[in-house]
């Protein structure tokens, strides 16, 4: 038995939701390769290397990787599959793309976003949005999972010195081709590894209002997040949208302004240690998953508290 | 151009889901069904095609039970041509509808398959790019805009640090997000003239789609409850717990 785990990286440094999943990882067995993919990442493969229980890394650089195209990246994944009995990734939007490609390829079935390991073949996933939790067996010879991070701590990213092998990069499929890029541009922590999350919904009005978010997020070292109801508003882009169909996270600290709770974004955040909500309707369902609920206007307490931390 | 779309027929997204007390799945019993969300943005998707010239066809497929015969009814409503159900009164797995899109794909000649990227029951996100895997044919997940052109299609695709844009050949395969479009509704007239329009009906047999079953659901539970805590007064009091009580900040 031996596991294969896709890091996930920015290019230049190791995503934290690489250590959930190698926890995950962990949990499944101890014969542990992590495969970092992309166009000049060898900072990133070194840094894989000191991961605690990471037995051998394997580097794939070339221009084909550069842009995570699904239809290279799987054909990379494929090239070494035949050597493990588990393929892993952290869930994120290379992996949702590349991962099933792989699990057709090997004829096999894929645990998406797993919250739990019970066993090397049984699992826990969250099914309808998280309202419910599905215990699944694989039946297959080969299980293609992908992670979801925030349901595992994250393992310790020194103590290891595994060697670092290389790996040819596939050739371009020729089918698929990157155009551009639209990154949104921010000082702040990425939402899925922020320790702290400053989150506005339908309530904070406009776009320009989320400056007030800003501001407290600054104080506190905070990323800012939004709810699918700010994003439909257009008053932020999609990239920070918390929730089901957003990003799924679990800071130490979650504050919401102006969200009203919808199960939606609930799926999202409410495995966060500490929630705060902040509203003016008292019947709020976000009141219902808070440890600290204050009703009020967000415009008079977001300033409030900004000048008083 | 010809074009499938997929529908799944699915609890309808604003019903509460319950747990069956004997815990082997979810309650759908007298439980108000829909198409799937993302499948509804894919129909629309490819009926905005059509309007502009681009397709020349548009054929509503589902793999599901006979019931599914009403989400495929309303796909036409919308604007779909025709419909095909390809029938199983078994939860059909991802890999399993793969199969069966493909060979659609491959006896319908489409050159452009659409998507939901999940369904909002399983929530697996994996049946377009199992297709495009199938067919050696390149994908556009997530996406936020798509533009055909000659030979090829452009999708913008909803990724984690925002937007991505790709170029696809086709053949290709497209899957949805919530911001690629706004869904019509269905018109009366529309509906009525729905009724005439073909639906054939399918097995994983006729079309020669092994079926196996890959993952095993074992049981299915409500999620633990998270406790509400306490209503504050103040900032000076949330501030307070934040940092005495809760020793977040």
């Amino acid at each position: 038995m031996a596991t294969l785990l896709i890091a996930e990286h920015n290019g230049t440094e190791l995503a934290p939701a690489t250590l959930s999943a190698l926890t995950a990882a962990q949990q499944v067995g101890s014969d542990i390769t992590v495969l970092v993919a992309g166009a000049n990442v060898k900072a990133v493969a070194d840094a894989a290397a000191q991961c605690s229980g990471v037995g051998k890394v394997l580097l794939a650089e070339g221009d084909s990787l550069a842009y995570d195209l699904a239809e290279n990246l799987s054909e990379l994944i494929l090239s070494v599959a035949g050597d493990y009995s588990h393929i892993m990734a952290p869930s994120n939007s290379v992996s949702k793309d590349a991962m099933p490609r792989v699990a057709a390829l090997l004829d096999v079935g894929q645990l998406s976003d797993i919250t739990a390991v019970l066993s090397d073949v049984q699992f826990q996933r969250p099914i309808y949005a998280g309202n419910a939790i599905a215990t699944v067996t694989s039946n297959d010879a080969v299980k293609v999972i992908t992670v979801r991070a925030a349901a595992f701590d994250k393992a310790a990213a020194t103590g290891g010195s595994a060697a670092v092998e290389t790996l040819a990069a596939p050739a371009d499929s020729g089918l698929s081709s990157w155009v551009n890029d639209e990154l949104t541009q921010s000082e702040r922590p990425e939402l899925t590894a922020a320790e702290r999350i400053v989150s506005g919904g339908r309530g904070v009005g406009s776009g320009e209002n989320f400056a007030l978010l800003e501001a407290l997020a600054d104080k506190l070292g905070a990323a800012v997040g939004a709810s699918r109801a700010a994003v439909d508003s257009g008053f932020v882009p999609n990239d920070m949208q918390v929730g089901q169909t957003g990003k799924i996270v679990a800071p130490s600290l979650y504050m919401a302004f102006g969200i009203s709770g919808a199960i939606q974004h609930l799926a999202g955040m409410k495995d966060s240690k500490v929630i705060v909500a902040v509203n003016k309707d008292e019947e709020a369902p976000i009141f219902q998953v808070a440890d600290y609920g204050l009703v009020g206007d967000l415009f008079d307490v977001l300033p409030e508290l900004t000048e008083k931390l | 151009m010809k074009v499938l779309v997929g529908v799944k027929r699915v609890i309808d997204y604003n019903v509460k889901v319950r747990v069956k007390s004997d815990n082997t799945d979810v309650d759908l019993s007298n439980t108000k069904m829909a198409i799937n969300p993302f499948c509804e943005i894919a129909v629309e998707e490819a009926i905005r095609l059509k309007e502009a010239g681009i397709a020349t066809e548009v054929i509503a497929v589902s793999v599901g039970s006979s019931a599914s015969q009403e989400q495929l009814r309303t796909a036409m409503a919308l604007g779909a041509d025709r419909a095909i159900l390809v029938e199983t009164e078994d939860t059909a797995e991802p890999l399993t509808v793969a199969k069966t899109f493909a060979k659609l794909m491959a006896d319908e000649g489409a050159e452009l398959v659409i998507l939901g990227k999940q369904s909002i029951d399983s929530d697996n996100n994996q049946v377009g790019q199992m297709l495009a895997a199938l067919t050696k044919r390149p994908q556009g997940t997530f996406a936020s805009n798509v533009s055909v052109e000659s030979g090829h299609v452009a999708v913008t695709r909803e990724i984690d640090g925002g937007l991505r844009t790709v170029k696809l050949a086709l053949p290709a395969i497209v899957t949805t997000d919530l911001r690629l479009n706004e869904p019509r509704f269905a018109k009366l007239p529309d509906i009525m003239k729905a009724k005439r329009k073909p639906l054939e009906t399918k097995t994983f047999a006729d079309l020669g789609v092994e079926v196996k079953q890959h993952i095993q659901l074992d049981k299915v539970e409500a999620p633990a409850a998270r406790q509400g805590g306490v209503k504050v007064g103040s900032v000076d009091e949330l501030i307070q717990k934040l940092k005495d009580e809760a020793k977040v900040i």
